[in-house]
């Protein structure tokens, strides 16, 4: 067995930086977009559709590189609550940011309007118009977009309690920063 | 030396910074989703405006409620080519899917107590890219700016005449709009009405030229005046029956599209506001109605006529309606999608 890694590999935390600022950007524009009937509405829209395709892809790569690079162990001495926590919070997040793109595409051609991103790039729609389709997807994005963001907020508060409160090094090993001496391995 | 795992100090300065960005976070976003702002304009304030006393329609557009489906063809005559480069101007037959419709939220309203009239219309390029437009039988719009039309929409809503005078007071241009709907006289048919985009669009040419246009759709009956009281008396569907009527024994229906070229200094960016008579016109087609079908079951049901889904070769201007119009038809879309038990597609489940 080969050691497990001490961080995430250099391409896995930029990777991490980089969705974690969009998706916090998805979130505010979903909501900013459904609540306006001003002339930003269109380019919110347009921005949303498009970024969130994007990160449909970015979230397939993202896993291939888990697969691939893998992740550092938590703190041997974190309560088992919380490594149960965190495992839960990651699954989720990962599959919200898998599922609600699918979702929002889903409600989009149930509602028999052409998906159209920035660019004039058109995607072909893989379902036909269905008003219970419709409301079943339009349900869904809606009601997980809210929960997206209090799990960013949860996922957030505790990196935060690891990197100011715990200090266990769980943050550096996101951190974009240089790493610090005390989480050189002791071996 | 530091023990990794435990608590560094009181860590009260840590909890307090950790509380603020999260409940900062969680604030920036209720405000952003206007939970903080109740002043604010949003697609659900404008529904509720249009939310007849009698509550809302289940099933049905929140706005134009009453409607009937058609199809048929969009005869490009090629002239568009010089204004965009959008595919349905070029020389060629288009499918067409349509709804003719009253400005009512009262998917029962008689027909003879709806003064504006319109036409909802999708119009489908070979490969599948489609522009949708909303339009209405006035030759201008009733107020400047979508806000403007909330605060028309509440004050026609309220039992006290001082509110509509403090509205027209508020909003002058509304009387032009008041003066068209009391004066221009009716007709007995959807067939003999001109439906107007009345908001302005760019076309962009296959240069990258860009032309801020508005188009007229003309009729090419001959347009019959008939009085409002005649009109009730033919009964509360009498718009419905009789284009049916007509198409089936007079065949296809027929309308000139019209675009017209601003100019700069027009007002592209208010639809109340018409253009000098004089400016250019160019005729790019022929919009050929074929064929009438019940809206209950019909392919205009499942259709938001959304004027902001555009092809290549047409985006939107200045003008601020296309977008809150998205705004609310999508909105009136979920909802009534939502409900679609409500307005069951065959009428032997409804009983």
């Amino acid at each position: 067995m080969t050691d497990a890694p001490r961080r995430f590999a250099l391409i896995q935390r930029l990777v991490h930086w980089f969705m974690a600022a969009c998706i916090f950007a998805m979130l505010f524009i979903g909501a900013g977009m459904v609540s306006t009937v001003a002339p930003k509405y269109l380019p919110l829209v347009l921005i949303h559709k498009t970024l969130g395709v994007a990160l449909l892809a970015l979230v397939l790569i993202r896993l291939a590189l888990r697969l691939y690079y893998g992740a550092p162990p938590l703190p041997a001495d974190l309560p088992w609550s919380m490594k149960l926590g965190a495992r839960l919070s990651h699954q989720l997040l990962y599959g919200l940011m898998i599922v609600m793109p699918l979702l929002g595409l889903g409600m989009l051609w149930a509602a028999a309007y052409p998906v159209i991103l920035y660019g004039g790039i058109q995607i072909p729609a893989l379902l036909s118009q269905s008003d219970g389709v419709h409301t079943l997807l339009w349900n869904a994005h809606f009601y997980l977009g809210f929960t997206f963001f209090a799990l960013v907020l949860l996922h957030l508060a505790a990196a935060l309690f690891h990197a100011l409160i715990r200090r266990d090094g769980v943050f550096g090993t996101i951190s974009l920063l240089p790493s610090r001496d005390r989480m050189t391995p002791v071996e | 030396m530091n023990q990794p795992g435990r608590l560094k100090g009181p860590g009260l300065g840590s909890l307090v910074l950790i509380a603020v960005v999260v409940g900062g976070s969680a604030a920036a976003f209720a405000y952003t989703a206007g939970w903080l702002s109740p002043g604010r304009l949003t697609p659900e304030r404008m529904i509720a405006a249009l939310t007849p006393p009698s509550g809302a329609p289940l099933g049905h557009r929140r706005n134009h409620a009453k409607g009937i489906c058609f199809t048929g063809a969009f005869e490009a005559n090629g002239n568009g080519v010089e204004l965009s480069r959008a595919k349905v101007f070029v020389q060629g037959r288009y499918p067409v899917l349509g709804r003719f419709n009253l400005g009512t939220a009262d998917p029962n309203a008689v027909d003879a107590t709806v003064r504006v009239r319109g036409m909802g219309l999708q119009i489908s390029a070979a490969d599948g890219e489609e522009w949708r437009m909303a339009m209405i039988n006035p030759p201008f719009f009733a107020v400047s700016t979508p806000q403007a039309f909330h605060d028309l929409l509440v004050a026609s809503g309220k039992k006290d005449p001082e509110a509509m005078k403090a509205f027209s007071q508020a909003n002058p241009e509304f009387a032009a709009f008041a003066a068209w709907a009391k004066a221009a006289p009716w007709t007995g048919s959807y067939a003999e009405e001109p439906y107007n985009s009345l908001d302005s669009f760019v076309f962009v040419d296959a240069k990258g030229d860009e032309r801020v246009v508005r188009w007229s759709l003309r009729p090419a009956a001959e347009r019959i005046p008939v009085s409002q009281a005649d009109l009730e008396k033919a009964g509360p569907d009498v718009l419905e029956q009789e284009i049916e009527e007509r198409i089936r024994t007079a065949g296809p229906q027929r309308w000139t599209m019209v675009t017209t070229v601003a100019e700069p200094g027009d007002p592209t960016a208010d639809p109340s506001r018409a253009w000098p008579e004089e400016r250019r016109a160019v005729q790019v087609g022929t919009l050929v109605v074929q064929r009438i079908e019940p809206e209950r079951d019909g392919p205009c049901r499942d259709i938001n006529f959304d004027p902001t889904v555009l092809p290549q070769g047409i985006r939107v201007s200045d003008d601020p309606f296309p977008a809150a119009r998205s705004s609310v038809y999508r909105r009136s879309y979920d909802l009534r999608a939502a409900e679609a038990k409500d307005y069951p597609r065959t009428e032997a489940v409804q009983q």
